[in-house]
């Protein structure tokens, strides 16, 4: 039984896609797909979290100071943060390499 | 070494499961499975083995409920038919893509619609491609010996695929038929308790069927596919310590009066016994027939069908299934494909015959091979016997 971090090959994939190590799903960085990024205007921002509350990835986390980030590894550009967020705070940025 | 009784053949495999000492049943009853579902129900009553019976309220469930049993480590059985291993199919790939060793009595049955509830193998045909070894059985002995068979191949560490284990609806469920029931001991022998490779537990948490993403899927179905085709070998071995044991040979490809054959006929299923009857009468009749029985579908054993029509000069593909607007019959389709790099590749042609139920006779395939020889098919593919 394997633990090794990320199967490269074929042959190196657990009978089954089995995962042996529990937590593990956290280091695999489903934002890869994401086609745009959410950037949060902090002038515009009122702290109200509806972002925080609504992002479906649960990957938005609140800084020192109250304002929002989301976690890129994670966030898969869906955009509802942008559209909830009723003083238009975030913007949806085209992803770029 | 067992006892020749008479039993029917449907409850017969039941009872091959019972020797097996299956610990989980799910099974829905469907005509003409139901005696089987019946008997594992009445087997797991009387307490004649340690097991769960889980009544579920469909197929779905029943493959669902099978793959979880599965995942704790149990081994598991479970039975279907036509329309409800249609409503399976959902749910097929998972337990292979798990690569969780269930085994599954498939009584074959012709699907809707029209309805019907006679034989043939439209059922399985669609499940070709969900990654589970397939096994056809040709009378009641077999289905018994496969079906203890499977599980030694399903749980081999080189192999931990579900396998299903055809037999005929009605032309083998419902018919009683002299066999050889193995001793619990012998059965004993052969299988060991089932050793999973991973068990669903709190103590020691482990995932099974995950997300994979466009940069793992990939490689992930090339390891299920690998899987498949490697267990090529262990079902040949498994079958080998069969004969050694119990003195009957199972191949993958079986054949019948092929070395000096100018013309063979190609079966699964039932069939075969009536073919190989035709076999004898054509060659009375002073032609060269011979018989190739396909005993292992899935993976499909290339090599051995190769080897086995080696100097024919016709191939005659008895398909027992459609595959609409496509090329001919599924078994067709596979045959000619197998032998497409062949230098000196025999004339592939094609009959559907026997579709829900129709009678085969002897004469039928006397009469077809006839034709076959005489390179006498006007379509690509002929509906045999169809009015008009
Ligand atoms: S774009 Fe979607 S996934 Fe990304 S932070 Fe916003 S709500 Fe979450
Ligand atoms: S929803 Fe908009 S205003 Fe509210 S916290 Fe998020 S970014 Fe700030």
């Amino acid at each position: 039984m394997s633990d090794k971090k990320w199967p490269e090959t074929w042959q190196e994939i657990n009978p089954g896609c089995m995962v042996f190590r529990p937590g593990s799903s956290a280091e695999y960085h489903t934002g890869s797909w994401r086609a745009k990024r959410p950037l949060w205007d902090k002038v515009k921002c009122i702290k109200c979290g509806l972002c925080y509350i609504y992002c479906p990835e649960g990957c938005i986390t609140e800084d020192a100071d109250g304002f929002f980030e989301a976690n890129l590894n994670y966030c898969k550009g869906c955009g509802i943060c942008a559209k909830e967020c009723w003083t238009g705070a975030i913007a949806m940025a085209d992803e770029e390499e | 070494m067992g006892k020749r009784i008479g039993i029917e053949v449907a409850i017969a495999a039941a009872e091959a499961a019972a020797l097996c000492r299956f610990e989980v049943a799910a099974v829905y009853p469907i005509t003409p499975q139901s005696h089987v579902a019946e008997h594992l129900s009445d087997i797991v009553n009387d307490g004649r083995v340690d097991a769960s019976f889980i009544t579920v309220e469909g197929e779905h469930s029943a493959l669902s409920a099978a793959i979880g049993a599965s995942g704790t480590g149990a081994r598991v059985i479970t039975a279907t038919s036509s329309q409800g291993l249609l409503y399976m199919s959902e749910v097929m790939p998972i337990a292979s893509g798990m690569r969780v060793p269930i085994v599954m009595i498939v009584a074959n049955r012709a699907v809707s619609s029209p309805i019907n509830i006679w034989n043939d193998h439209s059922d399985i045909m669609p499940m070709r491609d969900t990654g589970w070894i397939t096994f056809f059985s040709e009378n009641g002995q077999e289905a018994v010996d496969m079906v203890i068979q499977a599980y030694k191949v399903a749980e081999h560490r080189d192999v931990m695929l579900p396998v299903d284990v055809m037999m005929d609806g009605f032309q083998l469920t419902h018919m009683v038929e002299p066999l050889f029931m193995p001793d619990q001991e012998e059965v004993d022998r052969f299988l060991p308790p089932y050793v999973p490779y991973a068990t669903l537990h709190p103590d020691n948490p482990v995932s099974m069927g995950t997300l994979a993403m466009p940069d793992i899927f990939a490689e992930a179905q090339k390891s299920k596919d690998a899987a498949l085709v490697n267990s090529l070998t262990v079902i040949k071995e498994v079958w080998k310590e069969w004969e050694e044991l119990f003195g009957r040979k199972y191949e993958p490809v079986q054949t019948y009066l092929t070395e000096d054959a100018d013309v063979a006929m190609v079966t699964m299923g039932s069939m075969g016994e009536t073919a190989e009857v035709a076999v004898d009468e054509l060659r009375r009749q002073g032609i060269k027939a011979g018989l190739i029985k396909i005993k292992l579908w899935r993976p499909f054993p290339f090599e051995d069908l190769k080897k086995a029509v080696k100097g024919i000069r016709v191939v005659a593909v008895m398909d027992r299934a459609v595959s609409f607007g496509g090329p001919g019959g599924p078994v067709f389709s596979e045959i000619r494909s197998a032998l497409y790099d062949e230098p000196a590749r025999p004339a592939v042609v094609n009959f559907i015959i026997g579709l829900g139920g129709r009678d085969i006779q002897v004469v039928d395939f006397v009469d077809m091979m006839k034709k076959a020889a005489a390179g006498k098919l006007a379509e690509p593919y002929e509906f045999y016997g169809v009015r008009g």
